[in-house]
């Protein structure tokens, strides 16, 4: 009953669609408002259908209905329900589901608000919206559908994946990623709105701005929580290995970062509007991309991708989306071409342009590795894979380089000019910069990366932090404010402005993480008897006794370690290994205790039945907590630079001049 | 537009042009310079000299009965051999994951030394990346057993 409703709601889902893209588009092209009416109307309608599907299936899974596909295959009785209903995710057909619930969702919201005003923009924006719906819906009674009729019907079922049943940011991650993804999606159709309406001023960007900010937002969470969940599960203390799953998050997030810059440009300054069009579409194909990479199979095995059919459909979608978008943009490159023009080399738009530049080239690389195995397999049947050390040896400089671009952009004025004030201003960070290079070789910092890296983050620091001390004091000497007020009033008048450097210092935060903890980590492995020690990184760490417990769905094996920071007792950390039912290769859990100046992370590796010993790694790496730090605070960045301006303080709605350029 | 503001706009072109040209340039070295190759014991055998000193991946069945591991030391060394029987002695100074057992199918990353044994320094249990529930018949424990990769596929 409940596999039926979901089904048919999918299906109809589907009809409404299709229905509604042509509505849409009659409508814009023929004028007809009833038909317009009908278009938005189905926009509305597939997001309730869609609740309705979704619904179905966390019903069906929480009663352990085993006649749903899906259920049979990613459900079981013995699942904690927190990991039973967040399975809705943990594979294929169920993330499609859920996905599309996420693009029926946004579709309904950014209708609502401002379908009715745009006119034929409003309307194509519509028919894109539910076009790539319709691509989903499609996917669900297809290729990648989640309920079908299991016969006879299972007793019990295999339950999910134990890598993501093993931790509570199972529940954060996938979600903040599909929201994150998803929500590109939203920026992507009013950019093809208004190249197929030809109202091709700012109009889509300012009315998708926040959408944008808010998409980013969640991506960037996801790949932190994607990050933390690798370092918290995976065992190895690290939280960054390149890999073509995490790669597949990262490069839209790339491309919509460089587009939130450009896009200023535009606004400001009427110049790079082809540029802003292809960004937002590429961030769209890299969502799709991603979607591909992770969930067709094609990442295991080229061949195992070809065999199934929804790695084709994802293929021709792909396709068809970039036929689709670079037969408009070049239709319409002309008219987009006509725009302002660069005056100042020394100038906020350059330092934007270099932004560009340099997160073009980080995209490439990080494509160009991600999909050079494939095709490698594909066109020449070798199997071969691409070292990190090629991303790092690449990704390193651009990321420095960017860090330097941090740190330059918010000291140099729009047009340029200026120049005195320029120097003054620079001093600061200057100073920053040079007394940290000359700290890092008093203390020997091993390489010429790192210590460019730790001294532009100083730069760009001082820079940014900068920019809010002059704000404020301009603020508290023309209005007599207190400093919280100042800062207060100061970021709510310009959120956009000071969101943005808020989230700049959080970037500068996760890189000094990222450089610090990669260059200065420790690692050992080791045997431990019960009572007998092992010193690392100036901890000292004892095996006390290996416990045993089983549990509903796994059973967990626990080794009691004490950690000493010389003879003082820092308590007890147990790295487990959890073996879930049916399956052969442990989970790990490890044990890390982490404070600001550094992590202590503990990894169970292997163990003597009887208990007697234990094989750990003891890791110790500095300064990893401020990479989640820094993710919190780009993401509150992001909030803060989302937020609806407040008229009362601005004065110019979103085009205000830089308002306190003291 | 002045003749001024176009050749600014022209400089500018051709700076990226240049810049973009550099790090294609910059890209190809890289990543041939950093391609790993997955092969098995027969192939890198088949190099001879040529398979020394390249970082690379390779896979293959532990031999039963060749696994010494010091577990005071943290020092594995195993042979590892193909669907040909061909084997390559491999050395490793990490604790193997505790579901290592002689007869599975594991994946190591690492390099030939001269010496002809492979330095690995990293080691994998092979396992598909998608999950799936055993078929009929097929029992968890024993199937980390009889897990061997299959690289012709």
């Amino acid at each position: 009953m409940i596999r039926i409703t979901g089904i048919t709601a999918v299906s109809i889902a589907l009809l409404v669609a299709i229905w509604g893209v042509i509505a849409a588009v009659l409508a814009a092209t023929r004028r007809m408002p009833r038909l317009a009416e009908s278009a938005r109307s189905a926009v509305f309608a597939t997001f309730a259908l869609m609740t309705i599907a979704n619904l179905s299936m966390i019903y069906g899974l929480i009663t352990h209905d085993f006649s749903i596909g899906y259920v049979a295959q990613v459900g079981s009785r013995s699942t904690p329900l927190l990991f039973t209903v967040i399975s809705l995710w943990s594979a294929l057909e169920g993330s499609i589901l859920f996905w599309g619930w996420i693009l029926s969702a946004y579709s309904a919201v950014a209708i609502w608000v401002h379908g009715r005003r745009l006119g034929s923009l409003g309307l194509y924006a519509n028919a894109v919206l539910l076009g790539i719906g319709a691509f989903f819906y499609l996917l669900l009674i297809g290729p990648a559908n989640p309920f079908g009729l299991v016969s006879p019907t299972p007793i019990d079922g295999p339950g999910p994946n134990p890598l993501l049943q093993n931790h509570y940011l199972m529940a954060v991650h996938p979600p903040l990623l599909y929201l994150g993804y998803v929500g590109m999606s939203v920026p992507f159709a009013f950019a093809m709105g208004a190249l197929l309406s030809g109202r091709l001023d700012d109009t889509w960007l300012r009315v998708t701005r926040r959408w944008t900010m808010v998409s980013w937002v969640f991506l960037s969470m996801a790949i932190i929580a994607g990050m933390w969940w690798s370092y918290d599960v995976l065992g190895w203390g690290g939280y960054w290995a390149w890999d073509p799953v995490e790669n597949a998050s990262f490069m839209p997030w790339l491309t919509a970062t460089a587009f939130l810059h450009s896009s200023m440009v535009q606004e400001r300054r009427n110049m790079l509007r082809f540029w802003n069009q292809s960004l937002i579409t590429a961030t769209f194909l890299l969502t799709i991309l991603g979607t591909f990479l992770t969930r067709s199979g094609v990442l295991s095995s080229v061949h195992a991708f070809t065999e199934g059919t929804i790695g084709l459909f994802f293929l021709g979608f792909i396709a068809l989306v970039l036929v689709f978008s670079l037969v408009l943009l070049t239709g319409r490159s002309t008219d987009l071409r006509r725009a302002g023009s660069l005056d100042d080399p020394l100038s906020r738009e350059t330092v934007f342009l270099g932004n560009n530049l340099l997160f073009t080239a980080f995209t490439f690389t990080v494509l160009l590795g991600t999909l050079f195995p494939l095709v490698a397999e594909a066109l020449r049947g070798v199997k071969v894979s691409v070292g990190a050390p090629f991303f790092n040896r690449m990704t390193v400089p651009l990321c420095v380089s960017l860090l330097f671009l941090v740190g330059v952009g918010p000291a140099l004025p729009w047009r340029g000019g200026h120049r005195d004030q320029l120097k003054r201003s620079i001093m600061p960070p200057l100073a920053a910069l040079l007394l940290i290079v000359a700290l890092c070789f008093v203390i020997r910092v091993p390489s010429g990366w790192a210590i460019a890296a730790f001294g532009f983050a100083g730069f760009a620091t001082v820079t940014n932090l900068q920019e809010y001390s002059r704000g404020v004091l301009a603020r508290r000497r023309a209005h007599g404010e207190s400093l919280p007020q100042a800062l207060y009033r100061l970021m709510m008048a310009n959120n956009r402005r000071y969101g943005g450097y808020l989230a700049h210092l959080g970037a500068v935060m996760v890189a000094v993480g990222i450089t610090a903890s990669s260059t200065y980590r420790t690692e050992r492995q080791v045997t431990l008897n019960q009572g007998q020690s092992v010193e690392v990184g100036g901890y000292r760490v004892r095996f006390d006794e290996l416990t045993g417990v089983q549990e509903s769905n796994r059973y967990v094996i626990g080794a009691h370690l004490t950690a000493f920071d010389g003879t003082r007792d820092l308590g007890q950390l147990d790295p487990r290994l959890n073996f879930y039912n049916g399956r052969s290769d442990p989970v790990t859990t490890p044990s890390v205790r982490s404070r600001p100046a550094n992590d202590l992370y503990l990894n169970l590796l292997a163990y003597e039945q009887d208990g007697s010993s234990a094989t750990v790694s003891v890791i110790v790496e500095p300064l990893v907590f401020w990479i989640w730090v820094g993710g919190l605070v780009v993401a509150l960045g992001g909030v803060i630079a989302a937020l609806p301006p407040r008229r009362r303080l601005a004065p110019r709605r979103s085009r205000q001049p830089a308002a306190v350029e003291a | 537009m002045t003749n001024r503001k176009r050749g600014r706009r022209l400089g500018l072109v051709a700076a990226a042009v240049i810049v973009l040209s550099g790090f294609a340039y910059l890209l190809q070295g890289g990543i041939s310079n950093n391609l790993v190759f997955f092969r098995t014991p027969g192939e890198l055998l088949a190099m001879g000299q040529e398979g020394v000193g390249d970082a690379m991946r390779l896979g293959g069945q532990v031999v039963p009965g060749s696994v010494k591991w010091d577990a005071q030391k943290i020092d594995l060394r195993f042979r590892l051999q193909d669907e040909d029987g061909k084997s390559i002695e491999v050395h490793g100074t990490k604790a193997p994951p505790q579901m290592f057992v002689e007869g599975i199918g594991v994946v190591v990353e690492g390099r030939l030394t001269s010496a002809g044994v492979f330095e690995a320094d990293n080691l994998m249990v092979k396992h598909s990346n998608e999950y799936r529930p055993p078929a009929d018949g097929e029992h968890p424990k024993d199937l980390s057993k009889t897990l061997v990769i299959d690289q012709s596929k």
